[in-house]
C-alpha cells in the first residue's frame, strides 16, 4: 500500500514538474513589446566599448562617440559586394531622416583588414558613404577583441596571384542606443525604410 | 598559430577550469587514498579521464572558437558534452570514488546536503530525466533561442553547462551499475524504454534539420563563419550529427542493457524468493 501511495505521488510530482517546465519554456518564447524590424538584442551583449584608431590615425574609444545612436558594422574597403551595399543602404536610411534627427545617428565602419586599409584609404572610402559615418580600424589583436566581444569573427582567404584576398566577416549591423547599450541586430536584407523605422524609434525613445 | 594557441581556451572561464580541476583532483586523490580492493581498474580510470578530458577540450580550447562560428562544430561539441563524455564517465563507474568521499563527509554536513539528494531523486524519475534530456536539445536548438544563445556569452555558457550536467545525470541513470533487482536503481526494461524514446525523439529533430530546405540557423550567417563553408553544407553536417550518432548511441545503450539484463537473469532470484516469503 505504502509503495503504491508513493508511486502515485511521484506521478503527480512528475506531472507538475512537466507542467512547470512547459510554462517556463513558453515564457521564454514571449515576444518583445516593441515592434522592431531588427532583432532585439537588449541584454544579450555588452555595451559599446572599443579601443581603435579613426581615419585620421588618432586612437579613439567608445566614449568618443557617445550620446548618439550608433550602428556598428564590420567590413573592409576592398569588399566587392556586402560592405558597399550595406553602407549604401545605411546612408539612404539616415539621409532620409528628418534633418533634425540626422545628426543623432552615427555609422561606425570597422575595417578588419588593417594591412590594406590605412587610415587615408579608410577616410576616402567612408566619405563616399555620407557624412555621418566614421571609419575605424586597429591592430589585428584589437580587432579580434572587438569581434569576440560582439560574438563574431573574421578571416582572411589565401591571396590570389595579384595579391588580392577576400576577407570573411559578419554581415550584421549592431545598433546601440545613446547610452551605448546594445539594442538591435540588423540583417543586411532589411530595407532602408525598415532600418529608418527602427532608428527613429531609438532616437525618439531616448529624447 | 602555434600549438599553444590551439590548446589555450578561446573564451577563458575560470569557473569551468576550477570545476574540472576539482573533479580530477577529487578523483585522483580518492583513487590514491582508497583501499586497494575498492579501486577501479586501469581501463575504468582511463575511461573516466578520457571522458572528462574530451569535455574539457571542447569547452576550453580552440575547439570552442570553431564551435561558436560553425553550426556543425557546435553540434559536435554538444555530442561530446551531452553524449560521449558523460557516457564514458558513467561507464567508468566512479561510484567507489564517490563512496570514498561520501564517507568522509561529517554527519552534520550530510544532513544539510539532504535537499540535494531529494532534487537528485526527482530529476532521476525516468519521465523527468527523459523530458530534460530531450527537452534541452530541443530547447537550445529552437531557432530563436539558439540565435540568442550564440549571441550572448552568458547564455552560451549556460547552454554548454546545462548540456554537460544533464548528460551526466541521464547517462548515469541509464548505466547505473547497481543491479535493479537488489537496489533502487532503475529497472532494465525502463532504461531501455527511456533510451528508445530518447533516440526516436532526437531522430525527429535531426531529420528535420537535415531535410530543411531553408536556413534554420542563420546566426552563423549573420555573425560570420570560422571559414567560408557553404551554409547549406554546414547545416546538413550539423543536422547529421544531431540525427545519426545519438540514435546509434541509444541502440548501443539498449544492447548493453540487454546484455546486463541477461547476465543478471536468475542471479538474484533466490533473494527475491526470500523477500516474497517474508512478505507473504
Amino acid at each position: 500500500m505504502r509503495t503504491r501511495f508513493w508511486r502515485q505521488r511521484t506521478n503527480i510530482i512528475s506531472a507538475t514538474l512537466t507542467l512547470i517546465a512547459a510554462l517556463l519554456l513558453t515564457g521564454c518564447f514571449g515576444n518583445d513589446e516593441e515592434d522592431w524590424n531588427g532583432k532585439n538584442i537588449s541584454g544579450l551583449m555588452p555595451e559599446l566599448e572599443f579601443d581603435l584608431i579613426n581615419s585620421q590615425g588618432k586612437s579613439v574609444s567608445g566614449d568618443d562617440y557617445s550620446g548618439r545612436v550608433r550602428m556598428l558594422f564590420f567590413g573592409f574597403t576592398s569588399c566587392p559586394d556586402v560592405c558597399p551595399t550595406a553602407l549604401q543602404k545605411l546612408n539612404q536610411a539616415t539621409s532620409g531622416l528628418d534633418p533634425a534627427l540626422q545628426d543623432e545617428v552615427l555609422t561606425l565602419f570597422v575595417s578588419v583588414d588593417p594591412k590594406r586599409d590605412t587610415p587615408e584609404r579608410l577616410a576616402k572610402y567612408v566619405d563616399f558613404f555620407g557624412d555621418n559615418i566614421v571609419g575605424l580600424t586597429g591592430k589585428e589583436p584589437q580587432l579580434r577583441e572587438l569581434a569576440k566581444r560582439y560574438r563574431t569573427t573574421f578571416g582572411y582567404d589565401e591571396p590570389a596571384a595579384d595579391g588580392n584576398y577576400a576577407v570573411s566577416h559578419s554581415s550584421a549591423i549592431y545598433v546601440f542606443d545613446r547610452e551605448g547599450n546594445p539594442r538591435l541586430l540588423m540583417r543586411p536584407d532589411l530595407s532602408r525604410e525598415e532600418i529608418r523605422h527602427d532608428l527613429v524609434a531609438l532616437i525618439q525613445e531616448d529624447a | 598559430m602555434s600549438l599553444l594557441d590551439y590548446l589555450l581556451p578561446y573564451d577563458f572561464s575560470p569557473l569551468t577550469i576550477l570545476s574540472y580541476m576539482l573533479v580530477m583532483g577529487f578523483y585522483g586523490v580518492g583513487l590514491i587514498r582508497m583501499p586497494e580492493q575498492d579501486r577501479p581498474g586501469s581501463l575504468r580510470i582511463f575511461a573516466f579521464t578520457l571522458g572528462v578530458l574530451i569535455c574539457y577540450a571542447v569547452m576550453q580550447t580552440r575547439f570552442d572558437y570553431y564551435a561558436q562560428y560553425m553550426f556543425f562544430v557546435h553540434r559536435g561539441q554538444h555530442l561530446i558534452l551531452h553524449h560521449i563524455g558523460p557516457i564514458l564517465i558513467a561507464l567508468s563507474n566512479p561510484l567507489p570514488v564517490m563512496r570514498f568521499w561520501f564517507a568522509k563527509i561529517s554527519p552534520g554536513w550530510r544532513h544539510t546536503l539532504r535537499p540535494l539528494g531529494w532534487v537528485y531523486n526527482v530529476l532521476q524519475q525516468p519521465f523527468i530525466a527523459l523530458f530534460l534530456f530531450v527537452g534541452l536539445i530541443y530547447f537550445w536548438l529552437w531557432p530563436s533561442i539558439h540565435f540568442d544563445a550564440m549571441l550572448s556569452r552568458d547564455l552560451y555558457w549556460v547552454m554548454n553547462w546545462s548540456m554537460l550536467l544533464d548528460g551526466l545525470l541521464f547517462w548515469w541513470l541509464i548505466f547505473d551499475p547497481r543491479p535493479p533487482a537488489i537496489t533502487s536503481s532503475l529497472g532494465y526494461g525502463r532504461r531501455m524504454l527511456v533510451l528508445a524514446a530518447a533516440g526516436v525523439l532526437q531522430m525527429f529533430l535531426g531529420a528535420w534539420i537535415v531535410f530543411s530546405r531553408d536556413m534554420v540557423y542563420d546566426v552563423y550567417e549573420v555573425c560570420g563563419r570560422a571559414w567560408p563553408l557553404d551554409p547549406e553544407v554546414d547545416q546538413l553536417l550539423g543536422g547529421m550529427l544531431t540525427y545519426i550518432p545519438p540514435a546509434m548511441m541509444s541502440i548501443l545503450g539498449i544492447l548493453l542493457m540487454l546484455r546486463r539484463a541477461m547476465h543478471q537473469d536468475g542471479k538474484y532470484t533466490n533473494q527475491s524468493k526470500q523477500l516474497e516469503e517474508t512478505a507473504s
